[in-house]
């Protein structure tokens, strides 16, 4: 029995060791890349990085990136607008006005899983969808408006259920208590349960904006690409700029000027990605300091 | 407005009273009922816009699945099953003439097989998921279990930043960093270590530029490690702790505990993250494109270039515009339902199991 104990314990040991180094590891293993990439990004960018690519429109494959930046802030606007609106609703709609069906279970089953349906949509082929079905075939051409309805149907979903789980967490009683008050349904819902889910609902916004502004699978074919600044018009072929149009294509041009422009859209997203991400951590770290004070 | 002609016609029954306070008592009470009517309208302005906004993720989803069908239809009809298994990807010639196929026009010699492509996006998504799992296993051990909260904290956050860095900037660093290292420091290693037997021999030389379907599918696992890993440490939070001190208590290690009392514990909600995680690889297009190579063939060694079908729609669909019967376009209406359809089910699959296995409710999906 000795030995075999002790080998046994031996090979415990081992086992133990091999699991403690793998997950340190494994943690490296995702963390290093992480910062490679913002590394490296930042590496090649500042460098050559001139203030002036902020104001100067894009020229062929040179020149500044002023219209892709106005482009990307007016697509997330726009995204912010058309799809934050009907993602809230929706979500709204689901956690609290669909009314449970006979068996039991929460209704808006077909809804709910059509946006599950969507949201695990490739989103290459919901630009495929809107090249050939509002580009090609309503004849509106690469412009503003087919770009900013594929990107939103790309991310209601995504704001439905964040809105929806937000929503859902607001306590029971608090429900109750605008009841008993004698608030209307809808008011109580605005004076209310919106009220505490808003952080939540914000949150949920600030990272389908994240995810909207990163995009360019769905845009390449609904937006096309002209440099300049957005001339006004939503359709009629006005092609629109955006800021990952620059990083797909210029990486692979001959001239230097190019590749500082890919480098530069590439740290300038980067930027607005960590500005929304940090800002939807603060809200979160906020309303979880208020919360604990209760 | 129907308020004041209530109240107006309720008045004639009281004599109009010269008393003050009546006077303002009545006008409270139309003052009330005004508002009531309000609210009670507001509940129905809330009720019919959540309504109609509930309805639009539908209808976008009908629109879609109707415009790739109809767009389909034509191309199905003339490639039938070869679509599937053929590997040729033949536009014919612009200048040959247009022929009808069953009352389908389209240039003489064309000819779509996607096999290749079909297979490459198989081949990309299982390797991202087998090294995707490991490692956020690993890393939802290391950040639940291991690390105090005042450091896990912020490392949480650094993987979430992952999953929200654009996919166009992790193709360029792939493409120009990461691909080019691997291909002059990590791939000659494995290659010329690899004995020659049957499956190990995908793995030896030559190993190319560092474009391929490895650097395809290790970007890949990179992309959707914090999809896997964010809801593999919620779920391991929720293993309750009687169970874990139990284990202790018998004298089990730490490894044990995990492999026997842990994992176990939310298996199939792993099982559904990894799912969610291959779903978004199947779909996956900017990285791809950028890394795999873009060449039109079923990988013969684990380091050529190759292609996946998201990727050869957003690089080839620009070029399709040229034939002018349009059957090019029809064709990538196809392929695109084909890529829909795996993904799709994938990630049906991957929602049913989480959401059966665990109550968070989280947004799960896309990213972030």
């Amino acid at each position: 029995m000795g030995p075999t104990a002790a080998r046994g314990s031996r090979r415990r040991g081992g086992l133990e060791i091999a699991f403690r180094v793998g997950t340190y590891l494994a943690l490296l293993l995702v963390l290093g890349p992480a910062l490679w990439i913002l590394g490296g990004v930042v590496a090649r960018a500042v460098p050559h990085w001139r203030w002036d690519v902020l104001w100067t429109p894009t020229k062929g494959s040179s020149g500044g990136l002023e219209g892709a930046i106005i482009g990307t802030l007016i697509l997330m606007v726009g995204v912010l607008l058309i799809a934050g609106t009907i993602g809230v609703l929706a979500g709204i709609h689901l956690a609290e006005l669909a009314r449970p069906r006979k068996s039991g279970k929460p209704s808006g089953g077909v809804m709910r899983t059509a946006a599950d349906v969507l949201s695990g949509f490739p989103s290459i082929v919901l630009g495929y969808v809107g090249y050939v079905a509002l580009v090609v075939g309503l004849h509106w051409g690469y412009s503003l408006l087919p770009a900013l309805l594929i990107l939103s149907i790309m991310v209601v979903p995504y704001i439905a259920k964040s809105t929806e789980t937000a929503v859902r967490q607001v306590p029971t009683a608090y429900r109750e208590g605008a009841e008993a008050l004698g608030m209307s349904m809808g008011y109580g819902l605005r004076k209310v349960i919106l009220k505490s889910a808003l952080p939540g609902i914000v949150t949920g916004l600030l990272i389908a904006l994240a995810i909207a502004c990163g995009e360019t699978a769905p845009l390449l074919y609904t937006a096309g690409w002209s440099g300049s600044v957005w001339t006004g018009s939503f359709i009629g072929g006005h092609q629109f700029s955006y800021l990952t149009y620059p990083v797909w294509t210029f990486y692979n041009t001959s001239t230097e000027s190019g590749h500082s422009l890919s480098y530069d859209a590439a740290l300038l997203l980067l930027v607005i990605v960590l500005l929304l991400l940090v800002a939807s951590r603060i809200v979160v770290a906020r309303t979880q300091r208020h919360a604990e004070s209760h | 407005m129907s308020v004041v002609g209530g109240t107006a016609g309720e008045t004639p029954a009281v004599p109009p009273s010269p008393l003050h306070a009546a006077a303002t008592h009545r006008d409270a009470a139309a003052h009330r009922r005004v508002l009531q009517v309000l609210r009670r309208s507001e509940s129905g302005v809330w009720r019919w816009a959540g309504r109609i906004a509930v309805m639009l993720p539908l209808t976008a989803l009908v629109f879609v699945l109707a415009v790739l069908a109809v767009k389909a239809a034509p191309a199905i009809r003339v490639n039938g099953w070869n679509f599937l298994t053929g590997s040729t990807w033949n536009a014919g010639s612009g200048y040959g003439g247009v022929t009808h196929t069953d009352g389908v026009a389209h240039p003489i010699g064309a000819e779509y097989g996607a096999w290749p492509l079909i297979a490459g996006t198989l081949q990309t998504s299982a390797i991202a998921v087998i090294i995707a799992l490991l490692i956020s296993v690993g890393c939802a051990f290391a950040l639940t279990e291991r690390l105090p909260r005042w450091i896990s904290r912020p490392l949480g956050f650094a993987v979430e930043l992952l999953a929200g860095i654009p996919s166009v900037v992790i193709g360029l660093w792939g493409i120009l960093t990461f691909g080019p290292f691997l291909a002059a420091h990590v791939y000659p290693i494995i290659a010329d270590h690899m004995p020659d037997v049957p499956v190990l021999s995908y793995f030896r030389n030559p190993v190319g530029h560092g474009e391929g379907l490895l650097t395809g599918g290790l970007v890949l696992a990179l992309m959707i490690v914090p999809i896997i890993s964010s809801t593999t440490a919620d779920l391991f939070r929720q293993v309750p702790r009687l169970p874990k001190e139990g284990g202790e208590a018998l004298g089990m290690t730490d490894f044990e505990v995990a492999n026997r009392i842990t994992v176990p514990w939310v298996r199939s909600g792993i099982i559904g993250a990894t799912a969610l995680g291959l779903g978004r690889a199947l779909g996956e297009t900017m990285a791809v494109a950028m890394i795999a190579g873009s060449i039109f063939q079923v990988a013969p060694n684990i380091y050529s270039p190759m292609s996946t079908i998201a990727a050869t729609i957003v690089s080839k669909l620009d070029g399709a515009q040229t034939d002018g019967t349009g059957f090019a376009v029809a064709t990538f209406a196809e392929l695109g339902l084909i890529l829909a359809v795996i993904s799709v089910v994938v990630n049906l699959a991957a929602r049913g199991i989480v959401h059966r296995t665990s109550r968070l409710g989280g947004p799960v999906g896309r990213g972030a």
